[in-house]
């Protein structure tokens, strides 16, 4: 239980380091798809380790007591992941397109192929 | 074949969610019994919406090629974010928007490879030319080497995820 607990905390720590990134990016950066980096990134990265610390506590408690309940916690978590992980980038993608659409530039932008590129 | 198909993937999901119900393996009879008639209900309502035009994705060869996929991108996706937060401390950026064309043919292969963009190292994609397939990606930190020639160079980018985009999808 002990090293269970001990991998557990380090994930919890690694999540929250990343999560806490991902806000302080979103403060730093200039524009909106910059921000966007710090927001989908690290945020997605810290949660993938946050939601594995419940996974590995639920899977341990699972294999090691036999706690039927806790398989329900592990394979919801397992779900939770998957979505996130295709969700935040679909959405990342949406609202940089939205933000390119309505005018917004890039902020110290060298090139900008899109510019070019006419709305259909 | 559709409707089987539907109903057996819906029929898997219920499981999974409800796994730790009973005693009948890890269920219990009641949520066997209803996953298995919703099942039914779901394939007969979607079958023609859930899957497109050819079965190629039942080849679990390319389902396998997903799962080994997974471990360059965990460990891109590692180096994305020790790369944003790098930037996020120093404030060190050069952002641009590239058009590249990764050759790829249809919509889950390029829906594939957008999705990876997105979560790797300083890319994030922003639009698509449905008729060309290209991508525009914004990238935090360019390459000068990159701006030199107009069909850009998509190896800085994205590295070998068109490859494998085209091995899982087409």
């Amino acid at each position: 239980m002990d090293a269970l607990n001990t991998v557990s905390y380090v994930f919890i720590g690694i999540g929250l380091f990343f999560n806490f990134i991902g806000a302080f990016g979103l403060h730093r950066f200039p524009d909106m798809y910059t921000r966007l980096h710090a927001a989908t990134k690290c945020t997605t990265f810290g949660s993938i380790f946050l939601i594995m610390a419940v996974i590995v506590q639920s899977a341990g408690i699972w294999a090691i007591e036999g706690t039927l309940s806790q398989s329900v916690m592990c394979i919801h978590s397992v779900l939770a992941l998957v979505a996130l992980m295709v969700t935040n980038a679909t959405g990342a993608h949406a609202i940089a397109r939205a933000a390119h659409r309505s005018g917004e530039k890039p902020a110290r932008a060298v090139v900008d192929d899109l510019e070019s590129k006419a709305n259909d | 074949m559709r409707f089987l198909i539907t109903t057996v993937v819906a029929y898997l999901v219920y499981l999974l969610l409800t796994i730790g119900s009973g005693t009948v393996f890890l269920w219990s009879t009641a949520e066997l019994i209803i996953g298995a008639v919703f099942a039914v209900v779901v394939g007969a309502l979607l079958r023609n919406r859930f899957i497109g035009k050819d079965l190629r994705m039942l080849n679990p060869r390319r389902w396998f090629t997903f799962l080994v996929y997974l471990f360059p991108f965990f460990f891109a996706m590692a180096k994305a974010n020790i790369d944003v937060a790098y930037r996020v401390i120093t404030g060190r950026i050069n952002p641009a928007i590239v058009k590249i064309n990764p050759k790829l043919k249809n919509d889950l292969s390029l829906t594939i490879l957008a999705n990876s963009i997105t979560l790797t190292p300083g890319t994030l994609s922003v639009d698509v030319d449905q008729k060309t397939n290209e991508l525009y990606v914004h990238w935090i930190n360019i390459d000068p080497k990159v701006l030199k020639d107009m069909p850009r160079d998509y190896h800085p980018i994205c590295d070998s995820f068109p490859d494998w985009a085209r091995r899982i999808a087409e």
